[in-house]
């Protein structure tokens, strides 16, 4: 609740005597007060590293920086059900398995069933919003760390996609959903491109690079950033402006406490489950509509990396405490990352080792902004 | 209060030289990267724990000795094929002389390799995928081993030694590639192949017991075909410790390590599919060099396999085993 409790300044004239109980702080304070201001420095810090060692490679050119953006695009959609579900105080570890789950339940029924694929669409979502549910509810009721509930979802989900796929299609990749789609508004939803017209003339203008055809290099922002950006100003606004977000920050912090005030902690957390199931479940619609497959080993060990990201922008593991622009400042810091490596040209066998430094450096350097400014937290 | 931030200060100094110093050894690729020179990027889609590959990492690096090129090696860590078009699209973005591809999944690859071929980058095919994807993505030409087949060039030998019932171990479920090898080997016995393909996992421990779950539960099977090392070396182990290899008509594996050539020595396993990866890995640089320099290129897709590695021919094969081999 950090964020509220800066938020209300005494302004009044007779404040130049001022009034002893109320601390001075300027808005630069308060700014530097935000818990995503270490996570933010990260990013300046990985930019300055990336800007030093590959900026004659082409990262920086439109069609590498479309390629680390839609890298960071994709993992921030986890990383914002991941972030709320942890200032709620729980985790979701099966949301990489879901991510194929909901794959699979999208891309079956629209190839072998012959289902229309909006419907399909549907179908994953309700699926995909009841399995959290379930996460929830027996988490809730049975009180077990649901660190322990979800892993039992990431062995089952992840097994029923194998099975259910080799089931009806004899095979582990699903493909054929692109031609079964057409040109059905779903692909566009999830697949397609917004702003293609601001690139054909920034191309027009020399902005940016043309491909030898004459098309501009990058033909528009793709869906899946839209999708991250959408679901970020919602889930910001969600925290930190309305009462549930209180509730989130209450159920978190403290269960009992918020419980003992009239908070419905309950549903507040299986409500976070539902929203990790359906971020998951976006993640797998933007895949699956680029790509037109479904594939049972999508979404491997993206439940670390969300909760990694969740992490460097600052959440706490022990719940209470974090924002979502810190979480998308965190899934920036690791897609920048992950994809920039690669322009270095660090030798494969390294590149582990260096992103797993490049993280340490980052969260590092971001601890440490985070504890001068908030002069310990 | 004063003497306190001092010291906070100091500190923070020495924490920001300590991050200079661990991301410093970076800066010393970052320049090899931009030296002179043609750029290749393999691109690959075996998952970190996939020992196969080292052989094609090798001809890798004896290419760009040889050429005097660089060839950077890249991988999804989990194999999944998502993240490799992301790679691809990476690449693509880097600008090098060329780029080199499996073809584990087309409808995954064709986008992200066509917007290569679209940029000016020529692209080469090798290992998974056919001919005929290579062809309509525009690839220069595929260097590999059709899968089907080769799957079926063993099922024949199975045949030939009176294999009814069997089990295809499958390390690698997810990837296409593997299941068409079952099935070319279920469809040469002309059995089906329903719950005769097992996921095994990558783990050694798990395949191993996996492996030997199954052939308790179904003593009637008198076939085994693994699908790499990594489903391989469990099975000759389990093989070993349980001195059951005389129950089995027919061991085949695909690929080759010194574990399997041993075997093949000792009788325990009858053949090895070798597709020659060294080649998969050394022609495609070499070509693609060529075609840099002098504008060159055959006109035919080169098969590297399937070639049958038995104890006839073990003696020539074992020294370079998992490392040229």
């Amino acid at each position: 609740m950090a964020e509220q409790s800066t938020a209300t300044p005494d302004r009044k004239p007779a404040a130049t005597i001022g009034d002893e109980r109320l601390a001075h702080q300027s808005p630069i304070q308060r700014l530097m007060a935000r818990p995503a201001l270490g996570a933010f420095a990260g990013v300046v810090l990985v930019f300055a590293f990336f800007g030093a060692t590959a900026g004659n490679t082409g990262m920086f050119a439109a069609d590498g920086m479309m390629s680390w953006a839609t890298v960071s695009a994709q993992l921030m959609i986890v990383a914002i059900g991941a972030a709320l579900l942890m200032i709620g105080g729980e985790f979701d570890l099966s949301v990489g398995s879901m991510i194929g789950f909901a794959g699979m339940m999208m891309a079956l029924p629209t190839v072998y069933f012959g289902w229309p694929v909006e419907l399909s669409v549907l179908f994953a979502f309700a699926g995909a919003l009841g399995i959290g549910f379930l996460n929830g509810l027996i988490t809730v009721r049975t009180g077990l760390p649901s660190f322990i509930v979800t892993l039992a979802s990431l062995y089952i989900l992840r097994g029923l996609t194998i099975a259910l796929s080799v089931l009806f299609s004899n095979r582990t990749i699903v493909s054929g959903v692109k031609e079964a789609a057409g040109d059905s508004f779903v692909t566009w939803l999830f697949a397609g491109t917004v702003g293609n017209s601001f690139f054909v003339w920034l191309a027009g203008n020399n902005l940016i690079d043309r491909l030898p055809n004459g098309e501009p290099i990058v033909n528009g922002i793709p869906m899946v950033i839209v999708w991250a950006l959408a679901l970020a100003i919602a889930a910001h606004i969600i925290l930190t402006k309305t009462r549930v977000g209180n509730w989130i920050f209450g159920a978190g912090g403290d269960a009992n406490a918020a419980r003992n005030v009239g908070v419905p902690v309950n549903r507040v957390k299986i409500s976070l489950f539902m929203f990790t199931a359906f971020c998951a479940t976006v993640y797998a619609a933007c895949q699956v509509f680029e790509f037109g497959s479904a594939a049972s080993d999508r979404g491997l060990l993206k439940e670390f990396e969300a909760i990694i990201a969740a992490v460097i922008g600052g959440c706490l593991l022990t719940g209470g405490y974090g924002s979502i622009i810190g979480a998308m400042f965190g899934a920036l810091i690791f897609g920048v990352v992950q994809q920039g490596i690669l322009y270095t040209g660090v030798p494969n066998d390294w590149f582990r080792v260096f992103l797993g430094t490049m993280l340490l450096v980052a969260v590092l350097f971001n601890n440490m902004i985070r504890r001068r400014v908030t002069a310990e937290r | 209060m004063r003497q306190e931030d001092k010291h906070v200060k100091t500190g923070i100094i020495r924490r920001a030289l300590l991050a200079a110093a661990l991301t410093l050894p970076l800066v010393g690729f970052a320049t090899t990267a931009s030296a002179e020179g043609e750029r290749f990027v393999f691109v690959s889609h075996a998952p970190d724990s996939d020992s196969w590959w080292n052989t094609i990492k090798n001809a890798l690096k004896n290419a760009e000795k040889d050429l005097g090129v660089k060839v950077e090696y890249r991988n999804p860590s989990t194999g999944d094929i998502a993240d490799m078009a992301r790679i691809i699209e990476q690449a693509t973005a880097s600008n090098p002389t060329g780029i080199i591809s499996t073809i584990a999944d087309y409808g995954v690859l064709e986008g992200p390799l066509k917007a290569a071929l679209a940029k000016g980058i020529p692209v080469l095919t090798v290992n998974s995928g056919t001919a005929e994807e290579s062809k309509k993505i525009g690839a220069l030409m595929h260097i590999g081993q059709p899968e089907y087949d080769a799957g079926k060039g063993a099922g024949e030998r199975a045949k030939e030694a009176g294999v009814t019932k069997f089990v295809c171990v499958n390390h690698y479920i997810t990837n296409t590639a593997s299941v068409e090898r079952c099935q070319g080997y279920a469809d040469a016995l002309g059995v089906k192949l329903g719950s005769q393909m097992l996921d095994s996992g990558q783990d050694p421990t798990e395949v191993y017991n996996r492996v030997k779950a199954y052939l308790t539960a179904n003593p009637d099977t008198d076939g085994i075909l693994t699908l790499g090392p990594n489903s391989a070396d469990p099975v000759i182990k389990l093989l070993r410790d349980t001195s059951s290899a005389q129950k089995y008509k027919s061991f085949i594996t695909f690929d080759l390590d010194s574990d399997i050539s041993q075997a093949i020595k000792d009788g325990i396993m009858d053949a090895a599919i070798d597709q020659q990866p060294y080649l998969q890995g050394y022609l495609p640089v070499v070509l693609l060099t060529q075609h840099a320099r002098y504008g060159v290129m055959p006109a035919n897709n080169i098969n590297t396999g399937p070639g049958f590695v038995t104890k006839a021919n073990i003696e020539l094969v074992e020294k370079l085993a998992g490392e040229y081999r």
